[in-house]
């Protein structure tokens, strides 16, 4: 018994960690509406500021403290409401997702950038009086040090302090008011900007004290480790129905405390515990998510004034003058045909790489295209089918000698299979339930297949050889055909996914997209539906993975892992989810932005800024949900029809051509 | 099978909880028949028309098509058997324009949706397809605006576009859940002429819910009135207007007595 409690009781501490995280999403989603993915970037954006200030400046624990999470941590709260969260209409719930991701992936790319690249190893506790050091008591014959009496204490403060405010205070009551309707509320006298500005404020601080906490007790100072952490909270406030804040806790302790005993008791030589145990997390969220019904209606939209908003505008290649559409699609075939003639004779090996780069990339994010911008499911898994499609052809070229093409189109297929158990398992799913239950699938394949050295090679990966690709030396990794692979395999794809958007199965998802009870009503089959855009985005994702497999010459597994997944959403998303141009713009733009970045000072180069700079393209895509080169495009396409086609526009748009003809 | 009933209620109930939404309902549609369902709010109307198409399952009783069970049968199935539905809270595809809505009804009527179809580019639309598409706009009224997307238009036009995309799918039955709310006058006479029509010309029965008792009175061969989840009478509109039951469960003791 002794034993257990040994196991078991070190556990607390690090479901305590959990605790505070999963209880701080549960506030930030019952005073705002938003599930912030974000949480754990803040936290580790705390830690960060606390770390530097207190290793590298040699500042004192107190006014480190009070500079990162009182003044800092609340700042980035205010900034989110005032310059993100405020400009998104309530309905939206998928603009308040993609963009709390888009700051959990560029907050911690951001501050490299802008406090330079920082080797931080040791953090300080704040807690002066909790010596690490120290045994304060042996439980059970477990002894409770510093750091963990200082994990606990912190949490009960923060449960009890918490709880009293949404239950018993007048702000709580206010706060869970704005959060079902702002307007509402502010009909009945109630400043509800300022109350969620203060949520936003207040769960801002807990994730700023979360993450100078809990640094102390991992050791190791990672962005990662702070994602990890996020996927425990994440499961243990779905239990909770991000809702409740003592079954949050509970659960989030419940985690910590059997993942340590199973820890102890299971052999360390055992696939349990290489690949199984780090994926717990993953499998409470997905039990949560299968088993609780109210996860299923997370999304509902229950402001009765939501209507008020301004409905998203059309894409801007549906709505412009016809002479001017005609006059744009035959520039754009201008475009390519010098473009392709540009890539066969004069452009510099170095931006052949990246166009290519683009054009690879570009394949799997149309697969982004075709499912959150078609069919409105917001998948967090793309890149990882991406990376099961790559796997897959590798491991065939590897092991059988197989040609990287055929075997692309198995791992296509597989990673098709995959999505379509992935769309099986989350049929009642949708919005928020859905993205996380494809984001506990990501992690889950990261910590096992894809950890798995024999599956992905381990850190150094798959290497390629051009054998592979095919027996005489046109199908070089260098040479032009790698182009010519690239852009006929796009436009297959860009062809697919024009066809299935004209047809009638495009019509069906946009239906869908629309109102699924209507859909139904109609006779479509939902669940058809939703396994052919899953599979079909799968596949598409799996050629991707394997084109910019062929394209770096090496598969790996630090190229699919869950942040590429949420960042080509970022991408996607920022610059035109609903049209293929958006996906092309995204893929390429990409890789353009980061070649131009590498002639800045090193500091600035690379891939951090590129992430930040379209993470934070996200500050416009609050403001404009269709994207921001749709929004531009819409923009330059109304200045040339009132300039160049004022007939076709005033017939377009009657309203407009009132006033002048009184004029 | 003449006689059997296109829709039938056995027993039907649904409790949420602890509330009886709907108690022991049962009442009879025929084919072509045009029937009102109404009662005050709250009365588990809505809640049963849900059940009727599948999108609750009911705790009892049987809801039978033509003589067959519908127990078990998704929504989809229970549309493409063809019963069509408008809803109380509308219910439009954002972003599509208006003649594509009655497209997706057309198709759907036919459970088509093939994706080889789409991938050989062999799903443009039929001359028939359009020729029926343009027939259902114009008998609604919203031939003008066909190419209209639905984010332009306002709540009364929103609904007579749900009208015509349940129509365009050619239903059996229609049930129709307050069609006339958000609309004005001439346009709630509009309405109660075209189901009038569809039933006249098309054969359609027609289970209406509303809260205009007029327009009602003006659509429906009978009545069934529901309150508090259970059914209060049947009978032709005057009838159930007649009786003090259903007068005080719409107007109180004053409306008793």
């Amino acid at each position: 018994m002794e034993q257990f409690f040994g196991f078991a009781i070190p556990g607390i501490p690090y479901g305590c960690t959990y605790a505070i995280v999963a209880v701080g999403l549960v506030l930030t989603y019952q005073a705002t509406g938003v599930f912030n993915f974000a949480f754990g970037a803040q936290a580790y954006a705390a830690a960060f500021v606390f770390t530097v200030l207190t290793q590298n400046d040699h500042w004192g624990g107190f006014p480190a403290f009070l500079v990162s999470v009182v003044v800092l941590s609340p700042l980035i709260g205010l900034a989110f409401d005032r310059l993100l969260f405020r400009r998104i209409p309530n309905s939206n719930t998928t603009a308040k997702l993609v963009i709390s991701i888009a700051m959990l992936v560029g907050i911690p790319s951001l501050l490299p950038v802008v406090f330079g690249a920082q080797n931080l190893d040791d953090t300080a506790t704040i807690f002066p009086f909790f010596n690490p050091n120290v045994v304060y008591a042996t439980v059970l014959g477990t002894p409770i040090n510093g750091i963990y009496l200082a994990v606990i204490s912190v949490t009960v403060v923060v449960l009890v302090a918490l709880t009293a405010l949404l239950r018993f205070t007048n702000l709580g009551l206010q706060m869970r008011g704005a959060v079902e309707s702002r307007r509402l509320v502010q009909l009945d006298g109630v400043n509800s900007g300022g109350v969620v500005a203060l949520a936003w404020v207040i769960s801002s601080f807990m994730a700023g004290l979360a993450g100078v906490v809990l640094a102390p007790i991992y050791g190791a100072f990672q962005a990662s480790t702070y994602a990890t952490l996020v996927v425990a909270a994440i499961a243990a406030a779905a239990w909770g129905l991000l809702r409740s804040i003592p079954i949050a806790t509970g659960v989030a302790v419940l985690i910590g405390v059997v993942s340590t005993t199973l820890q102890g008791y299971l052999p360390t030589s055992s696939l349990f515990f290489s690949a199984v145990l780090p994926s717990l997390p993953f499998f409470v969220l997905v039990a949560a998510l299968l088993i609780l019904p109210g996860m299923r209606s997370l999304d509902v939209n229950r402001d009765p004034l939501a209507t008020i908003d301004p409905p998203p505008p059309p894409i801007a290649a549906a709505s412009r003058a016809p002479s001017m559409d005609r006059i744009i699609r035959r520039l754009w075939w201008l475009v390519l045909a010098v473009f392709i003639v540009s890539m066969l004779t004069w452009i510099p090996k170095t931006w052949e790489g990246v166009f290519n780069s683009g054009l690879a990339l570009s394949t799997v994010l149309l697969s982004v295209t075709l499912i959150t911008g078609m069919a409105g499911q917001l998948s967090l898994c793309q890149g990882t089918l991406a990376g099961v499609g790559a796997f897959t052809s590798a491991q065939l070229a590897h092991h059988l000698g197989l040609n990287m093409l055929v075997g692309g189109l198995v791992g296509a297929g597989l990673a098709a299979a995959v999505a379509v158990v992935l769309a099986l398992l989350s049929l009642r799913l949708r919005g928020l339930g859905l993205a996380l239950m494809t984001l506990a699938a990501a992690l889950l394949f990261d910590n096992t297949f894809f950890n798995d050295v024999s599956i992905s090679g381990g850190g150094s990966g798959l290497s390629l050889k051009a054998k592979w690709l095919g027996t005489s030396e046109f199908f070089n990794f260098n040479g032009h055909a790698l182009f010519g692979l690239c852009i006929v395999v796009l436009a297959v794809c860009v062809g697919v996914v024009l066809l299935v958007r004209k047809g009638t199965v495009g019509r069906n998802l946009a239906a869908m997209r629309g109102s699924e009870t209507a859909a139904a009503g109609l006779g479509i089959n939902l669940t058809w539906q939703r396994v052919v855009v899953f599979a079909l985005a799968g596949s598409i994702a799996g050629v991707g993975g394997v084109l910019v497999t062929i394209q770096q010459q090496v598969a790996n597994a630090a190229q699919w892992n869950y942040s590429f997944s949420l960042i080509f959403i970022v991408l996607v998303v920022t610059t035109g989810v609903a049209t293929v141009e958006g996906a092309i713009q995204a893929g390429i733009g990409f890789f353009v932005t980061e070649q131009l970045l590498t002639y800045l000072p090193a500091r600035f180069g690379g891939g951090s800024l590129v992430i930040v700079l379209f993470a934070f393209g996200s500050l416009q895509f609050a403001k404009h949900p269709e994207g921001i080169l749709e929004f531009q495009k819409r923009r330059s396409n109304l200045w040339f029809e009132q300039r160049f086609f004022a007939k076709e526009y005033h017939a377009m748009h009657p309203r407009d051509a009132v006033p002048e003809a009184n004029a | 099978m003449p006689d059997v009933p296109l829709l039938s209620l056995r027993k039907v109930s649904k409790s949420f909880g602890g509330i009886h939404a709907v108690h022991d309902i049962s009442f009879d549609v025929k084919a072509g028949e045009s029937v009102g369902l109404v009662g005050p709010n709250g009365a588990g109307k809505t809640t049963l028309f849900n059940c009727v198409c599948g999108q609750l399952r009911n705790d009892d009783g049987e809801i039978l098509f033509r003589g067959a069970s519908l127990s078990g049968l998704p929504t989809f199935k229970r549309a493409r058997l063809g019963i069509g539905r408008t809803y109380q809270k509308v219910e439009v595809f954002t972003d599509m324009s208006v003649r594509d809505h009655l497209m997706v009804a057309e198709r759907s009527r036919r459970g088509e949706g093939r994706l080889w179809k789409d991938l050989l580019n062999m799903s443009g639309v039929t001359r028939e397809e359009s020729a029926n598409v343009d027939a259902t706009l114009e008998l609604v009224g919203i031939s003008s605006f066909a190419e209209t997307s639905v984010n332009a238009l306002g709540l009364g036009h929103c609904r007579l576009v749900e009208l015509a995309r349940a129509l365009a799918a050619e239903p059996k039955i229609l049930l129709a859940d307050e069609p006339s709310s958000g609309l004005d006058v001439h346009e709630t006479a509009e309405v109660a002429a075209v189901l009038r029509t569809v039933q006249r010309e098309r054969g359609t029965a027609i289970l209406l819910v509303e809260h205009d008792l007029a327009m009602v009175g003006e659509v429906v061969d009978r009545t069934v009135v529901m309150d508090l989840g259970s059914m209060l009478a049947e009978g032709t509109f005057d009838e159930v207007m007649a009786n003090p039951v259903v007068r005080h469960a719409y107007l109180g003791q004053m409306g008793v007595s």
